[in-house]
């Protein structure tokens, strides 16, 4: 053990204030630290400050230890103000090992001269190697310029618990909440929730844990901070996006959730799981995702309007079954918890790639709806409407999130319950005489559904093209009538919705359009880019089909517009590429086939969050662009 | 035939429907298809049951079998192929109180939807399950299915077939939580009808292969058993099957057999010549998949209200901070 880490420190000197951190905790897979970050994000919210997390998930169970490539942890941002995304870099890591730390500063996640406490073990394991590999590691992360802090995490945790592999996640809470002086007794509650279920020696256990990590940076770390906190002034929930799409499923008054277990979607069903029978739902783990999609288009149609949850694979499983509830109009809500593809892809990182796929997915035309949650808030509210709109308009209604949402916690106010949330009771009144089960409004293509206990609407549902009698079309008018009451409910639901805002002027020189999750990111670089005189406003689409209208005359508005994606487009510099070949981003292609505006697209798939710096410097190289001048890269 | 009176009688609270309540539009398979006695044997069965067309759906995946529910007259799902059982599985569990019949075929159930059928087994959820096996694909014309006999020349296997046929009984009674495996032919409506009488009758799911005449695609697959009443094994038992006197005297061919005896049944279903012909395997104890998961429940708007606010108690954070009042977690 090094002098140095023994001697202890002065007492610490005046807090630094700060507008925000970002802190991570980094480890091999199995040892907390998400738990850890998780609890810390949690108490920082109780404190009144904004929160994001982001976790890092490495894609098996138990990856090799010490492994650059097995690093496991999570990202806490913490702001005096709202937070709405992950942010650029970090501020200060806690890491478990050098090799998980090395993983993310060859990412390029860490911030130069960030603080690094590094778990000192290693400095005296028994293999040589495992010596020499620490030792060169936080040489060079020094010379880097990195602020190193060696921290006897197990050695102390040692002294209280028998496994302190287990327990220093612990440990390092109660040495952040000390760094950055958070309320004891709220991170003494918030241990006795997470560990709540087990008995009190647990809970003892882990705030003796904790209380030594406090102590440990109080007498050996200098540094300390405060972010000012706002004075929340209503009540507040803390949830992950999947959590929040569980807890939407219930408020919206469904009460069968089919699926098949698929990263990283599977966390709302767990969530589900527990919860929802006690309000009378359940979840079907079905045998796969056909079936999964299948049970829940039974459901349906028997009057009680089903969700499925999946990811990519699971989609694309998926898609005959929904070319079914399209044709027969019945309705379903289908949430995509979008991961990186095509195939198996990513599992367990984010990517925004099957924006094509819901909206045209299924063979033949099926029109269905799709929606795209911008924030966890979002995930919540979002299933409330898309359960109203599949029941109103008889429609398949895809909610896309993604990895990022599912695992990213921000605080939002409590909702407040609504009874016109709910679904109608299953209807079973009995049909008027001379009724069809497909009355198609000329207009609107809409048509009362008849569900099974309905006397008098008997009939049979079919795949088959057929006609208001639900009849099997043979006449060649019949089908086209189909497709055409089919397609005119999405007119009908577009005509409902109302233009997207922008953020920012409502005119300038540059507009970045996303979708979905990246909106936090997405304002925030506009955000920093018109404090630097930029004229840059944004919009963030939550309706991708219908998109609503307004848009277009939005897009008009400004010299140049720039969709920001995380989903693939060719890269124009590339010596092959040019407008003739160029496969654009998927939304850049929707609005420039729609709007005929030469939308130009910047997009990312390298598996993580979308960062604000990034859309700032993709921003300045096409206004670079915009005035005929390459623009050096930020 | 004699009644006596109190048969006569209908319930003044239940609704009398006659078979021509149940009969939808005109079939159109071919002439002299067995799908026909399926069909009749089906209407038969609601109208003495007495079943309301309302509250009785037909689900369906695609081919020849699937088309029945358009000549039903009570709630049908014409669907997608293979997929007829998580469809059936999803409208029993949203509803339990509706009387839930599937229509599948060989391809439709042995072939593209055989996970779904071995689920559909261990789900063991209240729905009456026809297969029409007619050894052959019939809609998209003469394929080899899953249960073709060795050799079967087909459009996709002109040298014949090359593998074995599958025996879908004893596929199912190889799973863990069937609860009623019966084996029917076409050809012989009245047991044809007692044996779907007794899968309705039976509280899970009820699994009935039929053995089916495709006049137009295997026209001769089923002589040898037609013209030869000796090679029709009929079980009977007095929680089985019983027969009338003028069966008796033509089937003489007869096995008692208890149909909770599953090692006794396994070995009738691997049986190929004779046929076996009857209920194979009840078990009425086996728990439902519906009654499990305790579908149909009530919910209140307040009951959803309460289990919401009970789940924001556990995540929320209140105003005050730390000074905020003691909340006990749930």
């Amino acid at each position: 053990m090094s002098e140095v880490l023994e001697r202890p420190r002065p007492a610490a000197a005046e807090a630094t204030v700060l507008a925000e951190h970002i802190v991570e905790v980094i480890s091999d897979s199995g040892e907390g630290a998400q738990r850890c970050g998780q609890s810390l994000a949690a108490i920082a919210a109780r404190m009144g400050n904004g929160i994001w997390t982001t976790e890092i998930i490495p894609a098996e169970i138990q990856p090799p230890a010490r492994s650059v490539a097995g690093a496991s942890g999570i990202r806490i941002r913490i702001g005096a103000e709202r937070i709405s995304n992950g942010g650029d870099q970090t501020d200060l890591v806690v890491a478990f090992n050098e090799q998980v730390l090395l993983g993310r500063v060859q990412a390029r996640e860490l911030k130069p001269g960030a603080i690094i406490l590094l778990e000192s073990m290693w400095r005296t394991h028994r293999d040589p190697a495992v010596v020499s590999s620490y030792v060169k590691t936080v040489e060079a992360l020094r010379q880097d310029g990195f602020v190193v802090h060696e921290a006897p995490l197990e050695e102390r945790c040692r002294e209280l618990v028998s496994d302190p592999r287990r327990g220093k996640n612990m440990f390092v809470l109660g040495l952040l909440c000390r760094l950055y002086g958070f309320d004891d007794q709220l991170a003494r509650e918030q241990i006795e929730r997470i560990f709540g279920k087990k008995d009190a020696k647990v809970i003892r256990q882990n705030v003796a844990l904790y209380e030594a990590g406090a102590a440990w940076a109080e007498s050996h770390l200098p540094m300390r901070y405060r972010i000012p906190a706002r004075q929340i002034t209503e009540p507040q929930i803390v949830v992950n996006g999947n959590t929040a799409i569980a807890l939407g499923i219930i408020a919206a008054g469904m009460d069968i959730c089919a699926m098949y277990p698929i990263t990283p979607a599977t966390s709302a069903s767990h969530y589900l799981s527990e919860v929802f029978e006690k309000v009378g739902g359940l979840v079907h783990q079905a045998e796969d995702e056909i079936a999964a999609c299948a049970f829940a288009v039974g459901a349906s149609y028997a009057g009680k309007c089903a969700v499925t949850i999946t990811s990519g694979p699971g989609f694309s499983l998926k898609q005959e079954a929904l070319g079914l509830a399209v044709m027969a109009e019945i309705p379903l809500v289908v949430v995509n918890v979008q991961r990186g593809g095509p195939s198996t892809g990513q599992p367990t990182k984010v990517e925004q790639g099957d924006l094509l796929t819901a909206v045209y997915g299924s063979h033949g035309d099926a029109p269905k709806v799709v929606m795209a949650p911008c924030g966890i808030e979002d995930c919540f509210y979002s299933m409330i409407t898309a359960r109203k709109i599949a029941e109103t308009f008889g429609m398949v209604v895809v909610v896309l999130s993604d990895a990022s949402l599912s695992t990213a916690q921000q605080p939002f106010p409590r909702p407040q319950f609504s009874e016109e949330w709910l679904a109608p009771p299953v209807d079973q009144t009995p049909v008027p005489l001379g009724a069809r089960p497909y009355d198609w409004d000329p207009v609107t293509g809409l048509s009362r559904r008849f569900q099974p206990g309905q006397p008098g609407g008997m009939h049979t549902l079919t795949g088959l093209a057929h006609d208001r009698n639900s009849k099997v079309a043979y006449d060649p008018a019949i089908n086209e009538e189909g497709l055409h009451m089919r397609s005119l409910k999405l007119a009908a639901l577009q005509k409902t919705l109302q233009p997207p805002a922008v953020y920012g002027d409502p005119d300038g020189d540059l507009l970045l359009v996303g979708w979905g999750s990246t909106m936090g990111a997405i304002e925030e670089a506009v955000t920093r880019l018109r404090a630097q005189g930029h004229a840059v406003s944004s919009m963030q689409l939550r309706f991708l089909q219908p998109l609503p209208s307004g848009i277009r005359e939005i897009l008009k508005r400004f010299r140049r517009v720039m969709t920001i994606e995380g989903n693939w487009s060719d890269k124009p510099e590339d010596a092959l590429i040019d407008e003739d070949n160029r496969r654009y981003s998927a939304l850049a292609m929707m609005l420039r086939a729609r709007y005929l505006v030469d939308v130009d697209c910047w997009s990312e798939t390298r598996g993580q969050p979308i960062k604000p710096g990034s859309v700032v410097a993709a921003a300045k190289a096409a206004l670079g662009r915009l005035d005929g001048r390459m623009e050096a890269k930020s | 035939m004699t009644r006596s009176l109190h048969q006569c009688v209908i319930k003044l609270h239940e609704e009398h429907h006659a078979l021509e309540d149940y009969q939808g539009g005109v079939p159109r398979w071919c002439s002299g298809c067995g799908d026909n006695a399926i069909l009749a044997a089906m209407q038969r069965l609601c109208s003495e049951e007495g079943l309301a067309p309302e509250n009785t759906v037909f689900v369906s995946g695609i081919g020849c079998s699937s088309r029945l529910p358009h000549y039903m007259k009570t709630y049908g799902f014409h669907g997608i192929h293979g997929r007829a059982f998580p469809v059936a599985e999803g409208i029993k569990m949203a509803r339990p109180d509706l009387n839930v019949f599937v229509s599948t075929g060989d391809g439709d159930c042995c072939s593209i939807g055989a996970a779904h059928w071995i689920h559909a087994l261990r789900y063991n959820m209240n729905i009456t399950v026809v297969l029409h096996d007619n050894h052959v694909y019939g809609l998209t014309k003469k394929q080899a299915s899953p249960t073709s006999p060795k050799g079967l020349k087909s459009n996709t296997t002109p040298y014949g077939a090359a593998l074995e046929p599958m025996n879908p009984l004893t596929v199912s009674l190889g799973v863990r939580g069937a609860s009623f495996i019966a084996q029917g032919v076409d050809w012989v409506p009245e047991v044809l009808y007692d044996i779907v009488r007794a899968a309705f009758k039976h509280r899970g799911f009820s699994f009935v292969r039929i053995l089916q005449r495709c006049p137009e695609f295997m026209p001769k697959a089923f002589d040898p058993w037609l013209h030869d009443p000796q090679r029709t094994l009929l079980l009977t038992h007095r929680d089985g099957l019983q027969l009338s006197a003028g069966l008796s005297s033509s089937y003489r061919n007869q096995r008692e057999h208890d149909p909770s005896n599953i090692d006794r049944a396994r070995e009738i279903a691997s049986m190929e010549d004779p046929i076996p012909v009857g209920i194979l395997y009840r078990n009425p104890d086996a728990p439902c998949y519906e009654d499990l998961r305790h579908a149909g429940q009530l919910r209140s708007p307040a009951a959803i209200a309460a289990g919401l606010a009970r789940e924001f108690d556990k995540v929320t954070v209140w105003p005050g901070g730390a000074q905020r009042p003691e909340r006990k977690v749930a």
